[in-house]
């Protein structure tokens, strides 16, 4: 019997090379579409606040690929990635970011505000906790329509001490509404660390208070992501009941590009860095024998042209006239916006 | 024509739309199995089931988000708030969300739901129970906000606003809910950000919506003994607000008194007040009257409460004001 060299990681092999290759290429094509939108923003293509996910990739590439075409999810205002992953094409994210009318939102919702209906990408809000109480209100919707759809709820550590938090996690529960809460904890509410500000350090344990399945995940292995967004997921549609996951992540840029990160250390950014998911995947695969760094310098080729088309797309795309735009689609039909 | 309630004309409406689309449900707190706390709602959940007329937790803000994400699922969503005071802690749902939603998306989304709520005082009530706030939702664009003041009104604009494909924030009054009127039968549907001329008069206009229009009624008789004839303008819309007929009533009567039951101050007369001004101001022949709500929080007292609400003789005063007459 041959002796297999290679190192086993019985996760992985749950999954097969495409599929795991994949999971690098989005998380790659997700990183370089960041940081070439902070590159936009110092040059003033990029206007308003802009909230990068560097170092969150794993977090959401592995709780959205467990979704299926047809599944709804709704964000909040660092979801650039959340709606490229779900399936928006960057051309048009980047459009939105530069206020172009081939955006997302016509230009006029920005970093903060991404949608697309076709994709079921519900669209980010900017308002802390907001979104989830409109992520119940669709599963609600779905289970009108003997649907199985899951909706998934997209939101950071924050959001858990918010009332809405509460209130949709109760309704979701009395209801048995198939939402997927997925709390990306990055352990920071702007400047406030988890500790400083929330009774309970494990958000999942929250959820435990309305009876909903809760676990916590490591938010910065992609595949234990993915794995446990399944299991979820599964579950969801199986049992019709919500699900919670929260998954424990890192952003490696401040809350915004005016943040001067006081409140942490340098040497603990650092740390959280050599547990970072992209890396770390990258080593999981050459010990597998699954990939190799050719594997990986394709993938940046091709994000980098994809990045590259996305700024071109958006550079090319006209701004909004406002003759044209301003008053249009504050109602449906013919009602005036004012009486003046 | 069948004389009903206020009330019965909502509940038509509501039972007549369920009827009609799949697609219409109801949500809100003590809807359902308790008739609804001002009995709207009543035999609805008995008719309908629960799938289609829903009892929710006391969460406001979350009733109402749960409507929008609903509403961007496709179905159209009736949301009920016990009153106009509780909506404050669904503000956010209304305002940033509801209202924001179509616009901030490109067009790409739309929100078909009714967040009816109640508003109004006069029932000792106190502080928290009695208040007049439409004004906070009739300043957000992308909202439709109306105030029906009769039952076939209640009933035409309830049955325009559910199969609007807007956010329509519908206020009702606690006080209206008893009171009578004719409704005609069959489908009845009253359109959306259009006034409504409840009285013809030549010599001023009494402007008004919801409840203080019956007192700009009461007032308009008791003018009409003295050979006044005022003209009763009934809001209805109060966003979008129909400048055209405010503007043409002032044409005819050269006079204008406006009234509300909420703070006057930034109040829905304040608007009434400036759209005259602008649209109209060369036929005024006299500063029009505001006539509102005393500005206190509502006290409990019977007396005292009722010092705080407009009263028709008030109205009366202020027709013979700006008309130069003697009270």
């Amino acid at each position: 019997m041959a002796i297999d060299t290679k190192q086993q990681d019985p996760a992985l092999t749950a999954h097969s090379r495409d599929e795991l290759l994949a999971l690098h290429r989005l998380m790659l094509l997700n990183r370089r579409f960041e940081e070439k939108v902070g590159e936009m923003y110092t040059r003033a293509k990029v206007g308003g606040f802009l909230h990068l996910n560097i170092g969150e990739e794993a977090t959401f590439v592995g709780a959205i690929k467990a979704l299926r075409p047809g599944d709804y999810v709704y964000s909040t205002y660092r979801e650039h990635g959340h709606a490229i992953s779900h399936g928006v094409d960057p051309k048009r994210v980047m459009a939105e970011l530069f206020g172009r009318v081939d955006g997302t939102s016509r230009g006029r919702g920005g970093s903060m505000h991404l949608f697309d209906a076709d994709q079921r990408f519900m669209g980010g809000y900017a308002i802390v906790a907001g979104s989830i109480a409109l992520a119940v209100g669709t599963a609600l919707a779905v289970q009108y329509r003997g649907g199985d759809e899951v909706v998934m709820s997209m939101f950071g550590d924050g959001a858990t001490n918010n009332g809405t938090f509460h209130e949709s996690l109760n309704l979701a529960k009395v209801w048995h509404l198939p939402v997927l809460f997925l709390c990306g904890n990055n352990q920071y509410g702007m400047g406030s660390a988890v500790d400083r500000v929330s009774a309970v350090h494990e958000m999942y344990r929250k959820a435990q208070g309305y009876d909903i399945p809760a676990e916590k995940v490591d938010g910065m292995d992609v595949i234990a992501v993915l794995d446990a967004t399944t299991r979820a997921v599964k579950h969801i549609r199986e049992e019709k009941t919500p699900y919670f996951l929260e998954a424990v992540t890192y952003r490696y840029r401040g809350h915004s590009m005016a943040d001067p990160q006081v409140y942490r250390t340098k040497e603990e950014v650092e740390e959280w860095r050599k547990r970072d998911a992209i890396e770390g995947f990258r080593h999981r695969l050459r010990e597998a024998g699954l990939a190799s760094d050719e594997d990986f310098d394709a993938h940046e080729r091709e994000v980098e042209g994809i990045v590259q088309e996305a700024v071109d797309y958006a550079d090319a795309s006209p701004e909004p006239e406002p003759s044209e735009e301003l008053e249009r689609d504050v109602y449906v039909g013919d009602l005036p916006v004012t009486w003046r | 024509m069948a004389v009903i309630t206020y009330r019965e004309a909502l509940n038509h409406a509501l039972r007549e739309e369920l009827q009609r689309d799949d697609n219409v449900m109801l949500m809100g707190e003590d809807i359902g199995v308790f008739d609804g706390s001002f009995k709207v709602t009543q035999g609805l959940y008995k008719e309908f089931g629960e799938k289609r007329v829903k009892d929710t937790p006391i969460s406001e803000d979350t009733i109402v988000g749960a409507g929008v994400g609903a509403a961007l699922a496709g179905l159209r969503p009736v949301v009920e708030i016990m009153t106009i005071n509780f909506s404050l802690l669904a503000t956010d749902q209304v305002v940033n969300h509801a209202a924001k939603i179509r616009y901030m998306f490109g067009g790409h989304a739309t929100v078909p739901m009714v967040i009816r709520m109640p508003g109004g005082g006069g029932h000792q009530l106190g502080a928290q129970h009695s208040q007049s706030l439409e004004v906070w939702y009739a300043n957000i664009p992308g909202l439709v906000v109306v105030a029906p003041a009769t039952p076939a009104d209640a009933k035409g604009l309830l049955k325009t606003s559910i199969r609007d494909d807007n956010p329509v924030v519908f206020i009702e009054n606690e006080g209206l809910y008893n009171t009578k009127g004719e409704v005609p039968e069959g489908e009845l549907l009253t359109p959306l950000g259009q006034a409504d001329v409840k009285r013809q008069g030549k010599d001023v206009s009494l402007v008004s919506h919801s409840r203080m229009v019956l007192l700009c009624l009461e007032a308009a008789e008791e003018l009409a003994k003295e050979g006044i004839e005022a003209e009763v303008v009934d809001l209805r819309s109060l966003r979008p607000l129909d400048a055209a007929t405010l503007r043409k009533s002032i044409e005819k009567t050269n006079h204008a008194v406006v009234v509300e039951e909420g703070w006057g101050s930034y109040g829905i007369t304040a608007e009434t007040a400036a759209t005259i001004y602008e649209a109209a101001f060369d036929f005024l022949d006299a500063p029009l009257v505001r006539i509102s709500g005393v500005e206190v929080p509502m006290p409990y007292a019977k007396r005292m409460e009722q010092a705080c609400i407009p009263t028709v003789q008030q109205i009366v005063a202020g027709a013979k004001k700006t008309l130069g007459k003697a009270a």
